[in-house]
């Protein structure tokens, strides 16, 4: 990794980054983020984390990007899985247990109908 | 609690009382009653929200629409229009003009709340807490670039000062003046630390914060340790917390790689280095003597103080000791300036606050919401109201040190200047809120008996004064005690608050004259009548379940 001398770096390095993330939520593209603090795992983030990875693997399905994220302050909903699909606006479900999880897998990046009963209004 | 669909305030203080806030207030009822809306609104008196050029103020929920000033011949329309008919009279809402702090808040966000004013936690559930290119993303190490290229030590100080930030883990003393402290004090070799050794019970604000955005503290350490003139760092994180030690540990190691933390940070003669030091578990180590000792592998034994740790900490060496909220505020406030940090809050407590919600509410969790926001305001529309239709009796701010608020002090401003003016403190931001069903002698009785497990024995009225206070306690809920005792817990407080050497002491004793302020009656019911009016306490002598057992065999 770059070492970092003056701000203009950090620009630079930012920018890239910028970039790089672009090309992730291009068209098509999907970003699947699930909230693991304590309070996710503690809820089950974790089998839902596997859960998503299986269902990825077993349908072989690409395009998809799987990343983590803290605790967004709303503990009582966790596990918290959010989902962007291309340049649509980021939907949050809670209370994503590993059988939600692969619904919203199927429904929603599958056939984009988000699944409603477990949407958060956020 | 009732679910009301729509909840309307009215200003209280001095000044709305003297313009007829009162006879606003009677008339809202009458109307309110008029179009048989009572059971779906609910209609309260909020004491002083600093909008003093259109007192008397009426404000609506969820809408959050500022109406004022506020006549009595008004209440007809607002009642009839936006309540009845729902739609907004703007020819009654308060004028724009100078909308600061608070007012500003709700303004900017009516019709969208429940919303969050995010500063602490701005990237916290958004980024991926392991990936410094997200932080960086979102505008991560550009304070620290900022500060190091164009600020002397000073002028980052003084910029501090000027945002009127204060502590965030529960004192409120202001953080500029304490990193001046630090800068000023003699010696060549200076630390900062975290404190990240979170246990007062019911706050995980700073898990959060070091779980979800691990980057900030590091570039608020590094901006302090320039600004006090550090070279070393450690950021004391509690035992329990693993995940986030672990975060931590491995954003430490990006940072060190990309040259944020090390040698000649952003191409200066700036160095410095951070170090993890994992507490193990004891409640006193959150002391700030008691937390250094334990990083000098000594027991957590909190030390004399004068000297403060600003002159004689670490090893003897001048240490500035910040709580990690306080610090999540450091990077914003370099980067957008004093005056941005200003617009938030109140004036004396400027920004934001982080509570974390429990107890008997609807939704449990953590908000960030500006200084001043009542009690009220955040069980209402933060938590969803009470759990199946209880109503509130108390809240306990700021984990098993802070202070009891009864429901008569729920409309109060929750800002270190108005909590303390109103008796109470403000604490770490730990809510624990309590129904009916909660009885306070109960509550006083688990909280003396973690004091009394945590206490460290250095000193004596802390020691004793805990273990009697509790015992004490435990005879009432047992239907033992005689009103005598009563005094005997009132001055044990007092002496814990005047004798006692730390924290811990000091505030052990807050909830029992809290109690007795505000429940004496039902405390005098346990011991006159020989009831618990809440059905907790059994009112029987204690038998040990293992006693039992040997009874029978």
């Amino acid at each position: 990794m770059p070492t970092i001398k003056n701000l203009d770096d950090l620009k630079r390095i930012r920018e890239e980054a910028l970039e790089k993330k672009k090309l992730k939520t291009a068209s098509g593209n999907v970003q699947v983020v699930v909230g693991m603090g304590t309070c996710g795992i503690a809820a089950g983030a974790r089998e839902t984390m596997k859960a998503i990875l299986d269902a990825i693997e077993k349908d072989n399905l690409s395009g998809i990007s799987v990343t983590q994220t803290g605790c967004i302050g709303l503990c009582e909903r966790e596990p918290i899985v959010m989902v962007t699909v291309g340049e649509e606006p980021k939907v949050t479900y809670g209370k994503v247990t590993p059988e939600v999880a692969r619904r919203i897998l199927k429904d929603h990046v599958g056939a984009g109908k988000v699944v409603e009963d477990h949407k958060i209004a956020m | 609690m009732k679910t009301y669909r729509a909840m309307v305030l009215v200003s209280n203080d001095p000044l709305s009382i003297e313009r007829g806030s009162q006879q606003v207030y009677t008339k809202l009822t009458e109307e309110i009653a008029a179009y048989g809306l009572q059971d779906e609104i609910s209609l309260s008196m909020v004491s002083d929200i600093g909008r003093h050029d259109a007192a008397p103020l009426v404000i609506v929920y969820p809408d959050a629409v500022i109406y004022g000033p506020i006549a009595p011949e008004n209440v007809h329309t607002l009642v009839e229009e936006h309540l009845y008919k729902g739609r907004v009279v703007a020819g009654l809402q308060a004028p724009l003009k100078e909308m600061t702090g608070r007012i500003a808040w709700l303004s900017a966000r009516k019709g969208t709340l429940p919303a969050e004013q995010r500063i602490v936690l701005e990237r916290a559930g958004l980024i991926d807490p392991e990936s410094i290119e997200d932080y960086i993303i979102h505008d991560g190490y550009a304070a620290l670039g900022k500060v190091l290229g164009e600020m002397k030590p000073a002028d980052v100080i003084s910029e501090l000062e000027k945002s009127g930030l204060r502590g965030r883990g529960g004192a409120g003393f202001p953080t500029g003046t304490k990193w001046k402290f630090v800068s000023k004090a003699d010696g060549a070799q200076k630390y900062v630390i975290c404190n990240a050794d979170e246990s007062e019970p019911g706050t995980f604000k700073d898990r959060l914060i070091l779980e979800g955005d691990p980057h900030s503290i590091i570039e608020a350490m590094t901006i302090a340790a320039y600004a006090v003139g550090a070279s070393e760092g450690y950021i004391y994180i509690r035992g329990e917390y693993t995940l986030a030690q672990e975060r931590m540990h491995r954003a430490i190691i990006k940072a060190e790689e990309m040259g944020f933390l090390g040698d000649q940070i952003f191409g200066t003669d700036f160095s410095f280095n951070l170090h993890i030091h994992s507490g193990a578990g004891a409640y006193i180590c959150g002391e700030e003597t008691a937390l250094i000792e334990s990083i000098e592998g000594k027991p957590g034994i909190p030390r004399a103080r004068p000297p403060f740790p600003t002159t004689h900490g670490l090893w003897g060496k001048p240490t500035l000791v910040n709580n990690v909220e306080t610090l999540a505020n450091v990077p914003a406030i370099l980067r957008r300036g004093a005056a941005w940090y200003h617009s938030f809050g109140t004036p004396s407590s400027p920004g934001t606050k982080v509570y974390t919600m429990l107890g008997n509410v609807n939704v449990t969790g953590v908000v960030e919401v500006p200084m001043g926001i009542t009690l009220r305001e955040i069980i209402a529309i933060y938590a969803k109201g009470m759990k199946k239709g209880s109503s509130f009796k108390l809240a306990q701010t700021g984990g098993s040190s802070g202070s009891v608020i009864p429901s008569s002090l729920q409309d109060t401003p929750m800002d270190f200047d108005s909590f303390s003016k109103a008796g109470v403190s403000l604490g770490s931001g730990a809510l624990l809120i309590c129904d009916e069903d909660t009885c306070v002698v109960d509550l006083a009785k688990v909280l003396l008996n973690f004091f009394r497990v945590e206490s460290c024995g250095k000193c004596n009225p802390c020691r004793i004064g805990t273990q009697r206070a509790f015992e004490i306690l435990t005879t009432i809920t047992e239907g033992q005690a005689t009103l005598n005792d009563l005094d005997t817990l009132l001055e044990l407080s007092s002496n814990l608050a005047m004798m006692s050497n730390c924290g811990l002491g000091q505030t052990a004793g807050t909830p029992l004259v809290d109690i007795l302020k505000y429940f004496r009656a039902e405390v005098e019911a346990h011991i006159r009548l020989k009831v618990c009016p809440a059905g907790v306490c059994t009112m029987k002598p204690h038998v040990h379940p293992e006693e039992k057992v040997h009874q029978h065999a």
